[in-house]
């Protein structure tokens, strides 16, 4: 019964985003308040009945309902139980259930956080969004049902793909949905804007915390994302510019180009429409990748068995939205007023470069993903875009991004004083040549890449912190008044510093993957290895088993100059249910560094074939994120950005919604 | 600044930056894409030795001999014609006898090639779709199990 209360709260939930998609956009256009006022309980219904929804498939799960076709093909009456909750959107049906769940919840949020917007533009973004909703809500019902029954039901499910059955996997998608569907608020406030004909900084004001919100969840799923790759998939690798996760990255680089050209509006009210149509390309990206990872049109290390008939539907979705909101955009925009033009030495001109960079980035990293899927399709041929590319394109671009991040953090709005600023920025400069001096030593006969990138990324988290303490030292304070002038400054500038030296943290991360090492080697029990002055004792294999599988052990024991440090256990595991085999990297966290070994199969009795890593400072990619996606939550917490705090600080007018 | 120097910086810095893009890509895209290939279709197309490319088909019944160093040879084979791969590394969890299977490395000679990355995928009823087309081209595809069956 709960299976078709799910079901049926579902339908429901589409003939209510239909009306909150119709009805509020009539009512705006028609100028009738009754009509515009639907949106909100609309949003706020639809939400309700698709979380009705969204538990009744948790229920069915965490009961091992096997009568429904989507328990069985994913899970297994054994398996522990938060295997059992993230089994719900470990496959394509409860993934989309749960994209669905989040872009609902987005739409209600927006419908209680937004009472302060003019009732028409209100009105007009939650039907924007009502239409996003219909379309996925469609999809699912028509070709993803999560609610089809079997019968007879078999007594038993297929148990989860084992690689899924990992806490980080458990948390990934939600982190990465709530940053794609995140953007679906800021194509909405587009929409809205472009259809009330009306935009101005205000527009920015109410768009931005949502935006920060999204991004500071994608940044926070792609590093989950990237994390689980290293440690469960026993490659050593932590991306592969893969279709898949380029898919994630574009709605993130061109979400970060949004983010600094939203900034530019509300303080200067300029780069208005090129930042709507960031905000549109921002949620095409989150739609294109959803197309690219649910359809299997591109062949990707992260590929599950996929449908095509939904390729086609998402494709169709695909078509009507970009279609359909570049139609708008290229229609209304022309209408908006113009911003003004500024200075290029000066705050805005900076994050106009900054934006070029990251569009131009976006770009490349969209050529190499979908330039293969036009050549096949137009002459046959099968190419593979891979690492080379990237690093040649991508890079350099990125890079020379990185370089100018402390400069226009440190320059003034309106008129910047760019010698000034470098002048400030000698010190940083110093420093980060210290550094790459340093690993260029330390790395004798190191690559010169790993002693640039050190030093970039010196030169930027030593960058991004010169400006706050420039500001908070004035001559003839001491340290005392410095330090509470540095604590009183605004968030938001703590916002700025964390999220570029988090960028810093990252790209040094990156660089020191230039000296690690690698070796791939055949051992026998009690023999000792070692890799870069750490010694491994290997230990006999010896079997294992969990609720779900069966393992065989490799224990080690990581020395350093005979002093034991950690004992580590990778292994190779057989997920009974499925036959299927996994292999479990056995980590050993050093500082910041990881020893890192993955077991190959056993091929001859007796010896074990492994890879073994010393990953230098490897923890720092991971970390970077975390301290970006802070620099975020800081941003967000400033309450000067808030929209509310603004307008209750001016004299209250009767302001009747128009 | 004039209004009209402002927007020629501002035009010449997006021309410049795009400009400096584009040229990246064609550049890359010149040297460090890498073609697919079937046993079959390295003959028929006659690709020199030394190509970086990547072959794809099924991994021979039989065919999987692992030496000392962690070195692995195999024979991919799409039916009409097989490729000996020599690879030296950890294989995929995925990878097994009469499965499907991507390496990507270099041609020795025509019937040999060195793999530098043997590919794997997360999902044992997925099926690398390059290989999925080129087994349809030969004939040989099967459709997708049904999953009952197994």
């Amino acid at each position: 019964m709960i299976v078709e209360t799910g079901h049926f709260a579902l339908v429901l939930a589409l003939a209510v985003a239909l009306v909150q998609s119709l009805v509020p956009l009539w009512g705006a256009a028609q100028g009738d308040v009754a009509l515009q006022r639907v949106a909100a309980p609309a949003a706020l219904m639809q939400f309700a009945l698709v979380t009705v929804a969204f538990l009744a498939l948790i229920w069915a799960y965490l009961t091992s309902d096997f009568s429904v076709q989507n328990v069985v093909e994913n899970s297994h009456s054994a398996k522990p139980l938060i295997y059992k909750i993230s089994a719900v959107w470990g496959n394509h049906e409860g993934s989309m259930l749960l994209w669905v769940f989040i872009l609902a919840l987005f739409g209600a949020a927006a419908a209680v956080v937004g009472q302060d917007m003019p009732l028409r533009q209100r009105a007009n973004t939650l039907a924007a969004q009502g239409w996003i909703s219909t379309a996925f809500l469609l999809f699912i019902l028509l070709t993803s049902n999560p609610f089809a029954r079997l019968d007879p039901a078999p007594l038993e499910g297929r148990d989860l793909n084992p690689i899924l059955q990992d806490p980080g996997l458990a948390i990934h998608p939600p982190l990465l949905y709530i940053g794609y569907v995140g953007f679906s608020i800021a194509f909405s406030f587009a929409a809205g804007a472009l259809l009330s004909g009306r935009i101005d900084a205000a527009w920015a004001r109410w768009t931005r915390p949502w935006l920060l919100v999204a991004w500071i969840f994608l940044t926070l799923g792609i590093a989950m994302g990237s994390y689980w790759a290293y440690y469960e998939l026993g490659w050593g690798g932590f991306w592969f510019w893969d279709p898949v996760e380029n898919a994630s990255l574009m709605p993130w680089l061109s979400g970060t180009a949004l983010l600094h050209s939203i900034i530019v509006m509300e303080k200067r009210d300029a780069l208005k429409v090129w930042t709507l149509f960031l905000a549109i390309v921002s949620f095409s990206l989150s739609l294109l990748g959803t197309f690219l990872v649910r359809s299997g049109v591109l062949t990707s290390v992260h590929a599950f068995a996929t449908d095509p008939a939904r390729g086609v539907f998402i494709l169709g979705i695909l078509i009507v939205f970009i279609g359909g909101s570049l139609a708008l955009y290229a229609w209304r925009a022309p209408m908006l007023k113009q911003g003004g033009l500024f200075a290029p030495i000066s705050r805005e001109g900076a994050l106009v470069l900054n934006n070029l960079f990251l569009s131009a980035a976006t770009a490349t990293v969209f050529v190499g993903t979908l330039y293969p899927l036009a050549l096949e399709a137009t002459t046959g041929e099968k190419i593979s875009v891979g690492a080379p590319f990237f690093n040649l394109t991508f890079g350099p671009l990125f890079l020379a991004l990185l370089m100018i991040v402390p400069f226009g953090q440190s320059l003034a709005w309106k008129r910047g004083d760019l010698a000034a600023v470098a002048q400030r920025l000698v010190a940083a400069g110093v420093v980060a040549l210290v550094a790459g001096a340093l690993v260029w030593a330390y790395a004798s006969g190191g690559s010169a890449v790993a002693a640039l990138g050190a030093a970039l990324s010196v030169f930027v988290i030593v960058g991004s912190f010169i400006e706050l303490a420039s500001r908070a030292w004035r001559s003839g304070g001491g340290l005392g008044l410095a330090l509470r002038r540095a604590a009183g400054l605004p968030l938001s500038a703590w916002g700025t510093a964390m999220a570029h030296a988090g960028l810093g943290v990252t790209l040094l991360g990156l660089s020191a993957t230039w000296w690690g090492a690698e070796k791939i080697l055949t051992a026998k029990a009690g023999e000792t290895l070692e890799i870069a002055g750490y010694q491994i004792k290997v230990d006999a294999l010896t079997p294992r088993s969990g609720s779900n599988y069966t393992e065989m052990v490799a224990p080690m024991q990581v020395f350093r100059d005979g002093v034991k440090i950690a004992t580590i256990e990778p292994s190779k595991r057989n997920y009974t249910t499925r036959k299927m085999p996994t292999t479990e990297a056995g980590i050993a966290t050093i500082g910041l560094g990881q020893v890192y070994v993955a077991l190959a199969d056993e091929s001859t009795p007796g010896e074990i074939g492994m890879r073994l890593y010393w990953k230098p400072l490897v923890l720092l990619i991971w970390i970077g994120s975390l301290v970006m996606s802070l620099g975020g939550a800081l941003s967000l917490a400033d309450r000067r950005l808030r929209i509310g705090v603004a307008r209750r600080a001016a004299p209250r007018a009767a302001v009747p919604a128009e | 600044m004039t209004r009209k120097g402002r927007r020629l910086a501002m035009i010449g810095s997006a021309v410049a930056v795009l400009a400096v893009a584009l040229g990246l890509v064609l550049f890359a895209m010149r040297g460090n894409v890498t073609y697919f290939f079937s046993p079959t279709e390295i003959v028929e197309k006659n690709v020199q030795p030394g190509a970086r490319l990547r072959v794809g088909g099924l991994v021979k019944e039989g065919s999987v001999l692992k030496e000392a160093g962690q070195k692995i040879t195999f024979l991919v084979t799409d039916t009409t014609r097989d490729l000996k791969v020599t690879y030296v590394g950890l294989l995929p969890d995925l990878f097994r006898e009469g499965q499907g299977v991507v390496a990507e490395g270099v041609l020795d000679a025509a019937d040999r090639f060195t793999a530098t990355t043997v590919l794997a995928k997360h999902d044992e009823n997925y099926m690398p779709r390059e290989v999925a087309d080129s087994l349809k081209k030969q004939g040989h595809w099967q459709g997708e199990k049904p999953a009952a069956q197994k």
